[in-house]
């Protein structure tokens, strides 16, 4: 059986990533045109990667699923970016980025990548200078810094609240500049629906043309996946609609091994669920808690009186709120790390101390800020978050506290990527929140930027290369072939299939039904029987998904809930693995809780003795469980230790 | 509330298009717009027939995937936000609400309310960029820039390419969303470089494609989502001038 092997190059940790570039396999600038490279996604990590791999003069192809590679979902990030540079002078360095990123992982990541990637974060800010992404500035004209959860300096670089927006558009920018140069060929409106291997490595790939339904078949010398997350198998999250974990999970089918599928994040600011109509949650930035302050009624009548409109929040006494999360957590008070606040929130809503009218939400108050910054100060931070909650709620942020509740938002787990982000097909890359690789258990506030920047414009540019250099004389791929020929055959089936069901309940409707499976069992809080129940139920709703789904309309030409279809077919077996993966890791970490292994102040308690490993999951056919395989974590560099937020 | 919906069904780009009306009943005023096509989708898919397609992703006003033309008004009748961000509450009970694709030449309809806006990323790509290729870049910052031109940068920076402004203008123009990518790079000294080219590329792609001229009827300013100033178009202008006689 293939064993784990992560690659990681030997030497002291700082140079590990020097070491490397040093001694990696180059092309010659005459040779990368006769190399073919496919990038899947254009978020941050895919469109960078095709952008920079197009400069050093490979033929790419890239494939989205919008319109347009501006619109992908690394757009919807509010808050910022972190990177290492300390331009406020608060003792931020590599390491401590590094070890932030480690701790706020709560030790599940593997220690070299998180080192790169605190390594090269320095160069994205550079970078997207240079393209003129408009950074917020101060009045002497230097780049400004805010900070986030987790850390105790201000490393946090930001455009308004649309930082993700403004470095995609610097991505695309960059990406539009080689498509007019001809070294990258753009393809829209597709999703992938299969990877194609020849003699075992990733040669192509099968996608659908949304538009006229028409399969076609791509070949490439590699293959780079940067599709994002599978957040949106609870059907209610912060992703975009057409987010979906398909492309990797069509990977995992044709053997890349899934990485801790059960590490997903859960976002404590959002705006809470209003309606089961509700299509999607929407994301108030982490970026908030720098200045709002979270509370609920410390009496339990108040919160009563409050979910029946009875009493407003401006009403209840400053000595009658409770500020649980400076209460617990004195040291980082109310930017403590995402799991940490999503846990407390929950914690005080299950206690009874819930407010809005279902008593699932808390309170973000700015009256403070409001009163020691002025109203301007907090608009010029805010403005167009605070305009997001009015359209969406009706109520005045400036006046009324906002109403916030915990929602699915990024998932740590993915395909599993050694230090190259190579999966266990060769040939096959993983980039951004695709792979499973820099944020352990947890990511921290707006390294999710960071992460996908860095993989995409400093580390895939090398690593492809490394392995593309004795693939110079392999001639361009026919996609004729007979791998070609069954792929697309098999694909072809799947949806044959799933217009045979011809049945009588919607696709959105078993999408609901498995996200409530998900949401009750391998949400927030977890534990052995509601896991076990949450397989059951899955693998009983997959059994009925097949006997009676409904696709209307044709196979050809456009037909979106057959788009539905595809990804919810898939959904119904990643939620099985995350819930089998959750199961198995007897331990809370990060994200991960299990009601079983806590302390006595309801804090995540990890088990290092068994659980310092990535789990890494095999597919073994689809009548049999996953294999699992488990990558030793080792830490050199950084001491293990239970998390502690109270004190500094 | 109870609406009677008005919706352009149109098979494809080359099919004849025609109004097509629907019933939806008991709509919470707190659903989003998209959430009440959804809701009339289910219904459609339930009895059969096929869903009403429409371009819409991220569903919080940043992708400017989504269109829709409501009550002739691109995003409908609120001000400040995309079609996703639209609420009910801003309809009455009974109303009769119609609905279109945006109407310029340039974006041709794919199907029912979803057109083609590849135009724009063709513009994007005549020069809406700066020419630097990743790595061997200056310190971040090096060069420092002026808060008020940064700040004015990312304001026109905050287009979220929807449309919006074209489907508004009678003469389908798209001097805004041009205006504002030039603007943004105009204000910044990594932009300076290249000035000169990059609006005259854009510019002479623009009119390629079919958009047509502005004569400043302020429309597009008044549906844009994020409120981009029509103040870009005057410095596209003088940039486009200087760049001719320079």
């Amino acid at each position: 059986m293939a064993k784990l092997d992560s690659k990681v190059p030997e030497g002291p940790i700082a140079e590990k990533w020097t070491n490397y570039k040093a001694h990696q396999n180059l092309v010659n600038p005459a040779n990368k045109r006769k190399v073919d490279i496919i990038v899947v996604g254009t978020g941050l990590a895919g469109g960078a990667a095709a952008a920079s791999l197009g400069e050093l003069g490979f033929n790419v192809k890239v494939f989205c699923i919008q319109d347009s590679p501006r619109r992908a979902h690394s757009i919807a990030a509010q808050g910022g970016i972190n990177a290492a540079k300390n331009y406020p002078n608060d003792g931020d360095s590599v390491y401590r980025l590094f070890y932030d990123t480690v701790k706020g992982g709560d030790y599940r990541a593997r220690e070299a990548n998180v080192y790169r990637l605190a390594e090269v974060s320095n160069n994205i800010i550079d970078q997207c200078v240079a393209q003129g992404v408009p950074f917020a500035r101060e009045y002497g004209g230097l780049l400004d810094n805010r900070s986030f959860g987790g850390a105790l300096v201000s490393r946090t670089f930001y455009a308004r609240g649309q930082t993700g927006q403004q470095l995609l558009l610097g991505a695309y920018s960059a990406l539009s500049k080689e498509i007019k140069k001809g070294s990258v060929e753009l393809f829209t409106r597709r999703e992938m629906l299969d990877i194609v291997k020849i003699d075992g490595k990733a040669r192509g790939i099968i996608v659908r043309n949304l538009v006229t339904g028409e399969l076609e078949r791509h070949g490439a010398h590699a293959v780079l996946l940067g599709t994002g997350g599978y957040g949106n198998v609870f059907f209610l999250s912060t992703n975009a609609m057409t987010s979906n974990g398909g492309a990797a999970w069509r990977a995992y089918k044709r053997g890349a091994f899934f990485a801790n599928p059960s590490f997903v994040q859960i976002h404590p600011t959002c705006i809470p669920v209003h309606g089961d109509y509700q299509s999607k949650l929407t994301l108030m930035s982490e970026s908030l808690r720098n200045d709002g302050r979270i509370w609920v009624p410390k009496k339990k009548e108040d919160a009563q009186k409050i979910q029946k409109g009875e009493l407003r929040p401006t009403q209840i006494a400053e000595e009658d709120r409770d500020y649980y999360l400076e209460r617990r957590y004195p040291a980082f008070g109310n930017l403590v790390p995402r799991d940490v606040a999503s846990r407390a929130a929950k914690e005080r809503c299950d206690a009874g101390h819930g407010v809005g009218n279902t008593g699932l939400a808390v309170y973000l108050d700015f009256k403070d800020a409001i009163e020691r910054l002025g109203r301007n100060v907090i608009e010029a931070r805010y403005g167009n978050l605070f305009q997001m909650y009015e359209k969406i709620v009706d109520e005045n942020p400036y006046e009324t506290p906002m109403m916030i509740y915990p929602a699915i938002h990024y998932t740590m787990g993915g395909t599993w990527v050694d230090y190259e982000l190579q999966s266990t097909i060769p040939g096959l890359f993983v980039g951004g929140e695709a792979n499973f690789s820099d944020h352990g258990a947890n990511r921290l506030g707006a390294s999710a930027l960071m992460q996908g920047l860095s993989d995409g414009y400093f580390v895939l540019p090398y690593t492809m290369q490394n392995y593309l250099a004795d693939q110079i004389t392999v001639p361009h791929f026919s996609t004729d072939g007979p791998e070609f020929e069954q792929t697309e055959k098999e694909v072809q089936e799947r949806i044959d299939k799933l217009f045979a069901v011809n049945g009588d309940e919607t696709v959105d409707s078993f999408h609901k039904r498995l996200g409530h499976i998900m949401w009750d069992n391998v949400g927030m809080a977890r534990n052995k029987e509601g896991l076990e129940k949450a397989i059951t139920e899955i693998q009983q709703l997959r059994k009925e998904f097949w006997q009676r789904v409904k696709v209307p309309g044709e196979k050809t030409g456009m037909n979106v809930e057959l788009e539905k279809a595809l990804r919810v077919a898939d959904f119904l077996e990643q939620g099985e693995l995350m819930a089998l993966d959750a199961l198995t890791r007897n331990e809370s970490s990060g994200g991960h809780f299990r009601e079983e292994y806590q302390t006595k102040e309801g804090e995540a308690l990890r088990d290092d003795k068994n659980f310092t490993h990535v789990a890494a999951w095999e597919y073994m056919g689809d009548d049999k469980p996953a294999k699992l395989h488990k990558e030793p974590l080792v830490y050199e560099n950084i001491e293990v230790k239970q998390r502690n937020y109270k004190t500094a | 509330m109870d609406l009677k919906l008005k919706i352009w069904r149109q098979q494809g780009p080359d099919a004849q298009g025609k109004f097509v009306e629907y019933l939806v009943q008991n709509i919470s005023s707190d659903a989003s717009f998209l959430e009440m096509m959804d809701i009339l989708n289910e219904e459609l898919v339930a009895k059969g027939e096929e869903p009403v397609a429409f371009d819409h992703d991220c569903r919080e006003g940043i992708c400017g995937m989504c269109s829709l033309y409501i009550n002739g008004r691109p995003h409908g009748p609120d001000t400040a936000i995309t079609t996703c961000q639209l609420h009910m509450r801003k309809f009455k009970d009974g109303e009769t609400v119609v609905i279109e694709p945006w109407r310029a030449k340039p974006f041709p309809v794919i199907k029912d309310l979803m057109v083609d806006r590849s135009a724009f990323d063709e513009i994007i790509q005549a020069g809406g960029y700066v020419s630097v290729n990743t790595g061997g870049v200056p310190d971040a910052n090096a060069i420092p820039i002026k808060k008020e031109n940064a700040d004015l940068a990312m304001d026109a920076a905050a287009c979220i390419g929807c449309g919006a402004c074209v489907a508004a203008c009678k003469n389908a123009s798209a001097m805004l969303f041009v205006s504002a990518k030039v603007s943004q790079f105009a204000l910044l000294p990594q932009g300076r470089v290249e000035a000169n080219n990059r609006v005259e590329n854009m510019v002479a792609k623009m009119d390629v494609l079919g958009f047509g001229n502005c004569t400043n009827t302020y429309a597009c300013e008044a549906v844009c989502p994020k409120e981009i100033s029509i103040t870009n178009i005057a410095r596209m202008n003088r940039e486009f001038f200087v760049a001719k006689i320079s």
